[in-house]
């Protein structure tokens, strides 16, 4: 059958500077490059063009040139490119389309239209650079009252009900499976997380044993598939996070395809090799919140109520009231993930159309749980979504304790966001498996840029912390004085319990 | 709680909730303990979630959901009826019950051995898997409810059909199913598209007989009664029963 699909991209190569290097022929996983022998030249196939600028950063004469492919549909409001394209894509294929990273299209990004207070005269702001600044923060359910002694010692042992994580800032890394990305990924994100002080969450896909090590920064994910889920690895890391829902597939389970479940990825999950590893949306055991309670309960005992239990769910319509529901089921912490959330693979149709934005869904939490009088029994990380340091301050504005990242570790480490993840031939060597391209990601320099971006970003919500004249992220959490929105109705600043600009 | 006569270790559970009896029985573990006996069960959740190691533990009453939960290497022996959940997620080990059991029996287990004299509930062996060495087996005396087998990648489940009347009410059977094998004798009401009815082998035979010995054993029943009759086996199709499923 003839594609009708057009090439997205159209790909030069400057014959005059070209030195025939084949450095693009080797970048590009994708093979779009080929060596002519006949004619000593590069030859290209356009269609096959993702965008990764792989060849572009590595062509050594700059010789390379990638843009958006000329030859366009006619005109048209209604049948978009895309529209059009995925259509064609499913008349020849038949299927559900999939695609990777987050919700591309142009959904409300409510925290670009939310703006930050300064103190001025009033109120005095602080020096960052001379004072200190706290972004040290402890998740986990805290207690309703604390004893304290006529000396001004606590009387009542929050340890002992509720272990805490301590997180040195509050941003952590977000579930990447084994499998979804690869073990380089994993390990720089893991050393990453005990050289900055914080967590780095396994995903669904097991505990490889190269990341033993980094045991004490690592939350270990229980996902309805179980895969590699027994009683050591409930152990072994800091915290366990039981997985509902993600922000790039509400309500829709994962499945890594048979063929990719090799050795090392079955050793992993504890899986046979080459079966489909199977990970419906439904906890089979969970039907309810009162499931969800003994699931938390079970995990709870099994590791002897050492550890917290983070619930992850979707952004969803009812966020609120399910997460009222998971408070009272004893999670120690929830996380939330927008619809922005990236992922390996999703179906497109889901990723672009369900859910809602983490920063509507943070503020609706919060504030519910805020009047039910729970705030205090668990902790909110929001994730899906949070691409710089001001998402960050303002998803804790907005009701957060600390932040999941993902996609900003990963772009930090090389990805250029070309979404075809679930392809497996990531030319960076981030969301693949091949052992070759693997080795284009150098853990030591990938922790090294990854450790520079929570630097920097550390650095940059001290500046807007003191600019606002507080002095803890503690003191910002829920703190939605700070913020203003601009262009906002009045019902959705009403749910995002800001004011408007000027006022 | 006293210790008891004899080597067993016996904990009276009348009073204790969930948390305080689990916390007895990892100390009298951690003591080295190797036979413990609990007494007057009504309900405790979790009972022996996540211990590992070779003992085991009489239980007298009815623990509540998820017995043995991520357990690994216990042999739980409940001398009543059982309820939801026992063996979820569990490594190794074996689970005893000599009487009913509820739902999810099984669910996600990757080792170990669970009988139930009588009957199970619904989604029974759901998410079962087997990885290298271990293959979970479920051997059920009577009958089992809808979804029995779902998205199993692996293991055993054994339907014995004893004092069944008519088909196994079971519909849905082996719905998502990739791996693994179910045998039962009776006919059920409904299987799922990924799964196939064939007829056993003779290897299949030697192996339900020997799971028969060991539930005979168990349960103090006759194993000519138990061991006559049709077997069959459901198998899945494939082992990629979603292979065509996306567009790239």
């Amino acid at each position: 059958m003839k594609s009708y699909v057009l090439p997205d991209f159209n790909v030069t190569i400057d014959r005059e500077t070209c030195t025939v290097c084949r450095g693009c022929v080797i970048q590009c996983t994708f093979n779009v490059y080929s060596f002519n022998k006949e004619k000593n030249r590069i030859d290209i196939d356009m269609n096959k063009c993702v965008d990764c600028q792989r060849c572009i950063t590595f062509c050594p004469e700059d010789s390379i040139t990638v843009t958006p492919t000329p030859i366009q549909y006619r005109q048209n409001a209604s049948w978009s490119r895309e529209n059009i394209r995925n259509i064609a894509k499913q008349a020849e294929a038949g299927g559900i389309l999939l695609t990777g990273m987050g919700c591309d299209k142009p959904n409300f990004t409510y925290f670009d239209r939310l703006l930050l207070n300064a103190s001025q005269v009033t109120n005095p702001s602080i020096d960052p650079i001379r004072e200190p600044m706290e972004l040290r923060t402890y998740l986990g359910s805290k207690p309703s009252l604390v004893n304290i002694s006529s000396t001004g010692e606590s009387l009542t042992d929050i340890s002992l009900e509720s272990p805490q994580l301590q997180v040195e800032i509050p941003i952590l890394f977000s579930a990447m499976s084994f499998g979804s990305v690869n073990l380089n990924v994993q390990e720089t994100l893991a050393r990453t997380a005990v050289t900055s002080g914080t967590y780095f969450n396994v995903g669904e896909g097991g505990l490889n044993p190269k990341l033993n090590k980094y045991a004490d920064h690592l939350v270990l994910q229980v996902a309805s598939g179980r895969f590699g889920v027994h009683k050591g690895y409930l152990d072994a890391g800091a915290a366990v996070e039981i997985k509902i829902g993600q922000g790039a597939k509400p309500g829709i389970g994962g499945h890594l395809p048979g063929e990719k479940v090799t050795e090392e990825i079955s050793a992993t999950r504890m899986i046979p090799q080459g079966t489909d590893a199977l990970s419906p949306a439904p906890h089979h055991d969970i039907y309810s919140i009162e499931d969800l309670s003994q699931l938390i309960s079970a995990i709870k005992e099994a590791t002897d109520y050492s550890k917290p239990v983070i619930v992850k769910i979707a952004a969803v319509h009812n966020s609120a009231a399910i997460a009222s529901g998971i408070v009272r089921a004893g999670a120690d912490i929830i996380a939330i993930d927008g619809m922005r959330g990236a992922t390996g693979a999703a179906p497109q149709v889901i990723r672009d159309n369900v859910g809602i934005p983490i920063e509507m869904a943070i503020a609706s939490v919060d504030s519910r749980l805020n009047q039910e009088g729970i705030r205090n029994k668990v902790s909110l990380i929001a994730g899906g979504g949070i691409r710089s340091s001001s998402d960050v301050v303002k998803a804790i504005a907005l009701g957060a304790d600390a932040c999941y990242i993902a996609t900003a570790a990963l772009i930090a480490m090389g990805c250029t966001v070309c979404q075809k993840c679930y392809t497996g031939k990531c030319p960076w060597g981030i969301a693949t498996m091949d052992p070759m391209i693997s080795r284009r990601l150098n853990p030591d320099i990938a922790a090294k840029r990854v450790e520079n971006l929570i630097r920097g970003w550390s650095l940059e919500i001290k500046e807007m912390l003191g600019g606002m004249g507080i002095n803890s992220v503690e003191s910002l959490r829920g703190n939605r004085h700070q913020l203003r929105g601009v262009g906002l109705t009045e019902r959705e600043l009403e749910i995002l319990g800001i004011r408007m600009v000027g006022s | 709680m006293s210790a008891g006569s004899g080597k067993a270790y016996t904990i009276d559970a009348q009073g204790l909730d969930t948390r305080r009896l689990n916390q007895e029985l990892r100390k009298i573990v951690n003591n080295g303990h190797r036979e413990i006996e609990l007494l007057n069960v009504t309900g405790q959740r979790y009972i022996a979630a996540g211990l590992k190691g070779d003992f085991q533990i009489d239980i007298d009453g009815t623990p509540g959901n998820d017995l043995g939960a991520f357990m690994d290497g216990p042999t739980i022996r409940v001398h009543g009826n059982g309820q939801d959940g026992y063996g979820n997620t569990m490594n190794s080990g074996e689970i005893v019950v000599q009487g009913d059991v509820g739902d999810i029996t099984g669910l996600s287990a990757r080792g170990g051995r669970i009988f139930v004299k009588g009957n199970a509930g619904y989604r029974t062996g759901v998410h079962m898997k087997e990885f290298q060495g271990s293959r979970p087996i479920i051997v059920i005396g009577g009958s089992a409810g809808d979804y029995l087998g779902e998205y199993m990648a692996g293991g055993v489940v054994l339907l014995l059909g004893q004092g069944l009347e008519g088909n196994h009410q079971a519909d849905f059977v082996g719905t998502g199913m990739h791996g693994g094998v179910i045998y039962l004798k009776g006919e059920v009401r409904g299987i799922g598209r990924e799964v196939a009815i064939l007829d056993i082998t003779e290897d299949d035979r030697r192996f339900i007989e020997e799971l028969v010995k060991d539930y005979t054993k168990h349960f103090n029943v006759d194993v000519k009664n138990v061991a006559e009759g049709d077997f069959k086996k459901l198998i899945p199709v494939s082992s990629r029963p979603y292979g065509t499923l996306y567009t790239y």
